[in-house]
């Protein structure tokens, strides 16, 4: 075994020990602390990801040296390693942007604390990137839940109180379907290792007695993480929890913690149920439905918004629809274009949060939406970050946006019979998008000679710049060099097969 | 049908008590008759659980007098999965009832519908 092949496990223990240690630590050094581990994991990642590129082929890692069926496995391939490397970067960058906002919102006591949350989220991510055994990824699945509940209630108003009880509750029900979910399964097959699953899951298939239980334990499993990761009609505690909790907090829930879940949800559909049986099923069709629903009552819900940042977390739900829309096409394809929708929008909308931060500090930290006219000439680095970010969801070329929605189109035109109504809906969102996006863009930069605000210099944000800087950036190269991220996407699907 | 409740009727139990939790989870107001339910939903599943892992006649496996032959003992794993479920199930009610006590002291309602109407009331 190389030395490389323990990075998957250290990177998850690292971010798991670093939480903990940070509870005893001052303010000060559990900053750096976070910094730190957020950088060491990405680093491990980039070289596991290299390690991998360079052998072409993924890895079982036995935790405590007993082998399957009996032991519990890491498995790490491209598309994980990826998938790590490109959850740390966000979090750290909407760490930094958000480091001022947090010191002004968040009681002083309470810091160490916000750092122990974001360290076990990340740990918890990573775990459901690189587990292979399904009870492990319930488990870790609610760790998620509860440390993004406390992101949201750090910052102690009524709206985020209530928020986070609202999102714990639709987590609840959604962790609940998920355990009755794989419970059942675990009854029909007997393993809890993704990979035994899956053989003892063809065997039914081909035997057919208990196929219509199967079917049903799928349904509850992937209703149960589409809940949890907002999908259409359960989206209701998600404009609260992003539009009022601290920035960093909105940045990394909508841009990882839902994340989590979907890439769990693709791990599930390939290595426990496989991508065939699944797609003979109708909840592929479910999926489909619900996620072109979101796609265009997401939108109309942020038009009607007044509040900026409210409108930013209903552009969320449209954008998860896209993601589950991919997932519903039921093709190789369609699930490319999915994974990479999930990076383009983390970039997008962690970059649109950040920048929404900076234009309503200089409109007298309102949030309501005509109180932004002339913001983007009062804090222009924060302007230029909201547009670039505005035009990557729209989908103009140059940025991410836009190639996930090519490969979207491509992915529907091989796929006849949901040709139409992808298409159809696919335009019809893209000009809602564009609606509230550009509407707000131009609010931003309609000079306002009477507003009574002032502008800020950047020379005093420099991490916030920094961060900003940096997004952008990512943005563009994710737009400008696809076909590098798209092909290791793909390698990476087909190491889950 | 008949024959199939009756052999299964612990398995039928645990969902309808699922059921009976998933809904109260879902469809109360009260916050706390909310948690009762996701503590019954939770509870349903264990008992789920417990009875696969049973097989009738055999015994824990609690190694006492030396092994004895795989045939004397239960499915260990199911118990074990009910074990890290009753960690996680405690921990994520206590999450819930320290929110509703935060929840209870700013706006003194357990109502959700109200505590909204509160909330919109005070911008």
């Amino acid at each position: 075994m190389d030395f490389v092949q323990n990075i998957p496990f250290c990177s998850i223990l690292l971010t798991l020990f670093s939480g903990t240690i940070c509870s005893m630590l001052s303010k000060r050094a559990a900053k750096w602390v976070n910094t730190a581990v957020i950088i060491i994991t990405g680093v491990m990642s980039v070289i596991l990801l290299q390690y991998l590129l360079s052998t072409g082929e993924s890895f079982v890692y036995w935790m405590g040296h007993f082998p399957a069926p009996w032991g519990n496995e890491i498995r790490a391939g491209i598309l994980e390693a990826a998938m790590a490397l490109f959850f740390c970067i966000i979090m750290l960058l909407s760490m930094w942007g958000g480091r001022k906002k947090l010191d002004e919102e968040v009681e002083e006591s309470k810091h160490n604390l916000y750092y122990i949350l974001v360290n076990l989220l990340l740990s918890s991510l990573l775990a459901l990137i690189y587990t292979n055994d399904l009870f492990t990824a319930y488990v870790f699945v609610e760790i998620n839940t509860i440390a993004a509940c406390g992101l949201i209630m750090i910052r102690q108003i009524g709206r985020t109180l209530a928020a986070a009880v609202r999102y714990m509750i639709m987590s609840l029900v959604g962790s609940g379907l998920l355990l009755i979910g794989l419970c059942m399964l675990y009854d029909l097959t007997g393993h809890l290792l993704m990979s035994n699953i899956r053989i003892e899951v063809a065997v039914i298939m081909a035997d057919g007695t208990y196929a219509i239980p199967l079917v049903i334990t799928v349904a509850l499993m992937v209703v149960g993480l589409a809940i949890k990761s907002a999908l259409f009609p359960f989206h209701a505690w998600l404009p609260d929890a992003y539009g009022y909790s601290t920035i960093s907090s909105a940045a990394i829930l909508s841009s990882l913690a839902s994340k989590g879940y979907i890439f769990l949800l693709i791990k599930i559909i390939y290595r426990v149920i496989g991508f065939e049986v699944f797609n003979s099923t109708h909840i592929i069709n479910v999926l489909f439905v619900f996620g072109l629903m979101a796609m265009i009552f997401g939108s109309l819900s942020a038009i009607k918004e007044s509040g900026i940042r409210r409108m930013i977390a209903f552009s969320s739900v449209a954008q998860v629809g896209y993601i589950y829309m991919g997932i519903g096409l039921g093709t190789r394809t369609g699930m490319i274009a999915s994974v990479y929708h999930i990076f383009a929008h983390a970039a997008g909308k962690a970059l649109l949060f950040i920048s929404v931060i900076g234009l309503t500090d200089v409109s007298g930290f309102s949030r309501r939406f005509v109180d932004q006219t002339g913001a983007g000439y009062r804090n222009k680095i924060a302007g230029i970050g909201f547009t670039v970010g505005s035009l990557s969801m729209v989908g103009v070329p140059v940025f991410a946006g836009f190639i996930s929605k090519i490969l979207f189109a491509q992915a529907a035109v091989k796929n006849t019979g949901k040709l139409m109504p992808t298409m159809i809906v696919l335009a019809i969102s893209t000009i809602l998008n564009a609606i509230y996006f550009m509407k707000t863009v131009i609010r931003i930069y309609t000079p306002c000679p009477d507003c009574p605000y002032e502008g800020i210099a950047m020379k005093k944000e420099k991490l916030y710049a920094v961060s900003i800087i940096l997004f952008v950036a990512l943005n563009i190269a994710l737009g400008m060099s696809s076909q590098p991220v798209v092909d290791a996407i793909a390698s990476g699907l087909d190491m889950f097969g | 049908m008949g024959g199939n409740l009756q052999a299964n009727m612990l398995e039928a139990v645990s969902m309808i008590l699922f059921g009976i939790g998933f809904g109260n989870l879902l469809l109360q107001n009260n916050l706390i008759k909310k948690i009762i339910g996701l503590n019954i939903m939770d509870s349903a599943v264990y008992l789920f659980l417990a009875e696969k892992g049973y097989i009738r006649g055999r015994i824990a496996p609690i190694v006492v007098n030396g092994v004895q032959s795989v045939q004397a003992y239960i499915n260990p794993i199911p118990s074990g999965l009910v074990l890290t479920g009753i960690v996680v199930s405690v921990s994520v009610s206590a999450l819930m009832l320290s929110l509703t006590i935060r929840l209870y002291r700013r706006y003194h309602t357990l109502d959700l519908d109200r505590i909204s109407m509160m909330m919109k009331r005070e911008e």
